[in-house]
């Protein structure tokens, strides 16, 4: 199964369909690095969060939990703002959807919560924060593209 | 300082994301996301290590914000992961869409328990 125009994250679609690939690395140097300062601001907002809202040894990760979730809701709406409306700057995508939100959310911190709960006697939280997680998170992306088109559509129509 | 370990661990976390994706994305023509899941799993073991080491007093605070909270955190991503999930659903490959939930979720933990395993038996 392929999907040449498959929209990512990380890639716009007509950048990926445009037949023969030249190198991967050519001209990623921009990239890389709106990627790099993103990916820091990013680290660090989940970082601060996590010094307002410290979790307690047992306690359900709600700081985790809360930035994942808010995280893909602002990248469900920034990814249809900017693939069906906003001529965006090259580097807009890969600073704030690769960078930003990328470095703000986080896959590891999520699984490893889930082994220290299950680690330290908590395996009830852990199994309720595991798919407590994954139904907001997938909620919340979808939430924010249906919402964001009916926006954009409501203000096309007007 | 630990602001600072946090920043330089997700300026070098995130490119590596990007970098990674773009690699493995470009060598394969399937719909499922390689990418997003390889440095997820990756980030999980790395931080499974990270966190058995730190429990069994082998690897300092400093050392956990900078490979934790700054390189794992932003090395791996929970907004991109759901992103390409619905977008597999928009895309009517549900059954893909599925499989990266629950192999991302299965793999992801496994690698976490195995990270932390290793370093309790190679530190403790």
């Amino acid at each position: 199964m392929t999907a040449p125009d498959s929209e990512t994250v990380d890639e716009p679609a007509e950048r990926r369909a445009s037949g023969r690939r030249p190198s991967v690395w050519r001209g990623q140097g921009p990239a890389v690095a709106a990627v790099s300062v993103g990916g820091a601001l990013g680290a660090s907002a989940r970082y601060g969060a996590a010094l307002l809202w410290p979790t307690h040894t047992g306690g359900f990760p709600w700081t985790t939990f809360w930035v994942n979730v808010v995280g893909c809701f602002v990248i469900g709406a920034f990814m249809v703002v900017i693939t069906e409306v906003w001529a965006a700057h090259r580097l807009v995508r890969p600073f704030f959807g690769t960078g930003v939100l990328g470095g703000f959310t986080t896959f590891s911190t999520y699984a490893v919560d889930i082994q220290r709960l299950v680690d330290t006697g908590h395996p009830r939280t852990g199994l309720a924060y595991l798919a407590a997680t994954l139904l907001a998170a997938l909620a919340a992306v979808w939430l924010a593209v249906t919402a964001t088109r009916r926006i954009l559509e409501w203000r096309r129509r007007r | 300082m630990n602001w600072v370990l946090v920043i330089v661990g997700g300026m070098v976390g995130a490119p590596l994301r990007y970098l990674t994706d773009r690699a493995v994305q470009s060598r394969h023509d399937t719909v499922f996301p390689w990418g997003t899941f390889a440095v997820n799993v990756v980030g999980c073991l790395i931080l499974g290590l990270l966190t058995g080491a730190a429990v069994a007093g082998a690897a300092s605070s400093h050392l956990q914000l900078l490979l934790g909270t700054g390189l794992c955190g932003a090395l791996t991503t929970y907004s991109t992961f759901s992103y390409e999930t619905l977008r597999l659903t928009e895309d009517g490959a549900r059954l893909y869409a599925a499989a990266n939930v629950i192999a991302s979720v299965v793999v992801g933990l496994g690698a976490a328990f195995a990270g932390v395993s290793v370093a309790e038996a190679l530190w403790a």
